[in-house]
């Protein structure tokens, strides 16, 4: 249907003057980090500081990229990182009891049904999307809180460890595992019904509905994709750090959020992509990295979120004239 | 704000009218104080009902500039740790020595520049409000956190609990603070050019806007309004914890945000009031209060209430559908 007959803004085919803006700003603000970290810290451009600094992208990029592709239907997740807390919790219960398999299940299975519930709470009981997932936030960490009852768990068998701490040749794992869900995620979102529905009901739903589409569906399929990969991120979160307890997703939903707005993704849906996110990880990561290279106290880490989440939001506002127009 | 272009349900007698159009917030306080009257021996207690008054005076004084906020289809999500940095300003001014009303004054203020800088980014710059409250969310509690190094600022000067220990007429400071705060949050709203212009922003910006009226300064002044209130909240908080803690306001703004819609204030266009946040911020203590009493763990309070809400919120807007 109207995949074939209308042409939705295309980030990566047709770049138009605001998508350029875009593009050239991230660009200019990734040279002048890389540019003043290598000038500020002599140990910036070593290879370990260079593979860590691709591997925090990975991670950020994974927790980034379910939010996306809700954000780019106009709506918002602020339950991701309480998602992402409660899916490691539960499985890194069971993975260090011994059942592997269905530890990664039970990971991917409670972040769906977490996500699926905001889904129907958006579209069915037509709750507003930051009131219904900022509910879901408080209900997964006190589910959370519940489950483990205050206590650590440590010591995640190796084989599992793989897939967060592991290395292919001189590559970290995660690095390979984020490349491969930005190459699915951007096939889904521009060859596929429901990612040119994405962008559809994020730059119109009125007329995404009156064009016959099954709005409440995608949705639901949307916010459920979202806490899917919630739980697939913390699978290798806990891979990596080799621990999980209820407190795991507290600080998490500033930097996730840091990320899509610094790739460009705009919040008021249809604008926007999967690879602009994979840009804003990185550079999220390297600003991470620069304030630890530099010994910034990790107490401003929020305020630095917060500041990069209103400076990219704001420049994107009063760059970008599409940004404008739809106010 | 209930004429002919909001439709509520309508039948013959004006009681069942009232009692089908009332807001969540009614029925889960009157279904609370049945089931933990009959639950639990002490809850109608004068101790504990006085109890319940305390805790709630801080969520309603910071409810009610949510409240506002809401009304003009906004969110503050800030109000939290903002109650959380005002707490610790106030607190670090005081130990350092200076005199209560330059610390109070200071914290007040800290507190409404929160607010315009949230509502200038809201008005004039046209950003999402959840946005910009969750960028100033973090900021906020980064600078709290900062100043007191992550710990929590004690020792403060005995006559510092006057806050929530105080009393005038055998009613405590915090009551006090919470029928001053409504009433003047009251008299703004409904009294002054500022409380019709917080409607008509909700209701119709653009229509606002069409007719020539500077909006911007009164929607700024509703987040510097909300903020200025986070602040007092503070104090009491300050003053009943004995000690401030950067990260202590974190969570309230969701209770807070609770309180407003349970009380029948809408995202959509405008449409509540203060004095069923009133009944919100009371109903969702309560919950609170009974959890404690029935021996629930803070562990499933958290779930629960978000669980509550969520229905309450769902149910409501359920309603509105059918209505």
């Amino acid at each position: 249907m109207s995949a074939e007959t209308t042409k939705f803004p295309s980030r990566w085919t047709s770049l138009d003057s605001d998508q350029l803006f875009v593009v050239v700003s991230r660009l200019i603000a990734l040279v002048l980090l890389v540019g003043a970290l290598s000038f500020l810290s002599p140990y910036f451009l070593t290879w370990p500081n260079l593979i860590n600094v691709l591997r925090q992208a990975s991670l950020q990029f994974m927790m980034s990229a379910g939010l996306t592709l809700v954000i780019l239907t106009a709506g918002i997740d602020l339950s991701v990182g309480a998602i992402l807390g409660l899916s490691a919790c539960i499985s890194a219960s069971l993975i260090s009891s011994g059942y592997v398999v269905l530890g990664i299940g039970s990971a991917l299975l409670a972040g769906t049904i977490c996500g699926v519930v905001n889904g129907v709470m958006v579209t069915i009981s037509r709750i507003p999307p930051f009131i219904a997932t900022y509910g879901m936030l408080w209900i997964a960490f006190g589910l959370g809180y519940v489950f483990m009852k205050g206590e650590v768990i440590y010591g995640l068998p190796d084989s599992f460890r793989f897939i967060g701490a592991g290395f292919v040749g001189f590559l970290p794992v995660p690095v390979i595992v984020a490349v491969l869900l930005l190459l699915v995620l951007h096939f889904m979102l521009h060859r596929t019904v429901l990612g040119r529905s994405i962008y559809a009901i994020g730059g119109n739903p009125d007329a995404a509905r009156l064009s016959g589409m099954p709005v409440t569906r995608r949705l639901i399929t949307v916010y459920g994709l979202s806490g899917f990969l919630a739980g697939f991120a913390a699978l290798v979160v806990i891979a990596r750090v080799n621990a999980a307890d209820s407190s795991l997703g507290e600080d998490l939903l500033l930097p996730a959020i840091a990320a899509v707005c610094l790739g460009g993704t705009s919040l008021f849906g249809g604008v926007g992509g999967i690879t602009g996110t994979a840009v804003g990880s990185l550079i999220l990561a390297l600003i991470v990295n620069g304030m630890n290279l530099l010994g910034v106290q990790t107490f401003w880490q929020s305020g630095v979120m917060g500041a990069i989440i209103l400076i990219s939001v704001l420049v994107d506002q009063l760059g970008g004239t599409r940004l404008a127009r739809q106010q | 704000m209930t004429d002919a272009a909001h439709p509520q349900l309508v039948s013959r007698s004006p009681v069942v009218d009232a009692v089908v159009n009332a807001p969540g917030a009614f029925y889960l306080l009157a279904i609370l104080s049945v089931v933990l009257a009959i639950w639990t021996p002490n809850f109608f207690s004068t101790a504990n009902l006085a109890n319940v008054a305390l805790q709630v005076a801080v969520l309603t004084i910071v409810a009610l500039g949510m409240t506002l906020v809401i009304l003009t289809e906004g969110i503050d999500l800030s109000l939290g740790p903002l109650l959380g940095l005002c707490g610790v300003a106030a607190a670090l001014l005081v130990t350092a020595g200076y005199p209560l009303p330059v610390a109070v004054g200071s914290a007040l203020v800290v507190g409404m520049i929160f607010g315009a800088v949230n509502g200038t980014l809201v008005a004039v710059v046209g950003m999402p409000p959840f946005v910009v409250t969750l960028g100033t969310f973090g900021i906020a509690q980064s600078v709290a956190t900062v100043l007191t190094k992550g710990d929590s600022v004690t020792s403060l000067p005995p006559y510092y609990r006057w806050f929530n220990d105080g009393a005038f007429a055998g009613i405590p400071v915090p009551i006090w603070a919470t029928i001053t705060v409504f009433a003047l949050t009251w008299f703004l709203l409904y009294r002054t050019k500022f409380g019709r212009y917080v409607f008509a922003i909700g209701g119709n910006r653009r229509a606002l806007i069409l007719s020539g009226t500077r909006v911007n300064a009164y929607h700024i002044a509703v987040y510097v309004y909300a903020g200025l209130l986070a602040g007092i909240a503070s104090f009491i908080m300050t003053a009943r914890m004995n000690a401030a803690h950067p990260t202590i306001g974190v969570g309230i703004e969701f209770d807070a945000i609770a309180a407003v819609i349970l009380g029948g204030t809408s995202f959509e266009k405008g449409r509540g009031g203060i004095v069923g946040t009133v009944i919100g911020a009371l109903a969702v203590g309560v919950l609170r209060n009974g959890l404690n009493l029935l021996g629930v763990g803070t562990e499933w309070q958290v779930a629960i209430v978000g669980i509550v809400i969520i229905f309450a919120v769902g149910l409501d807007s359920l309603r509105k559908l059918n209505a």
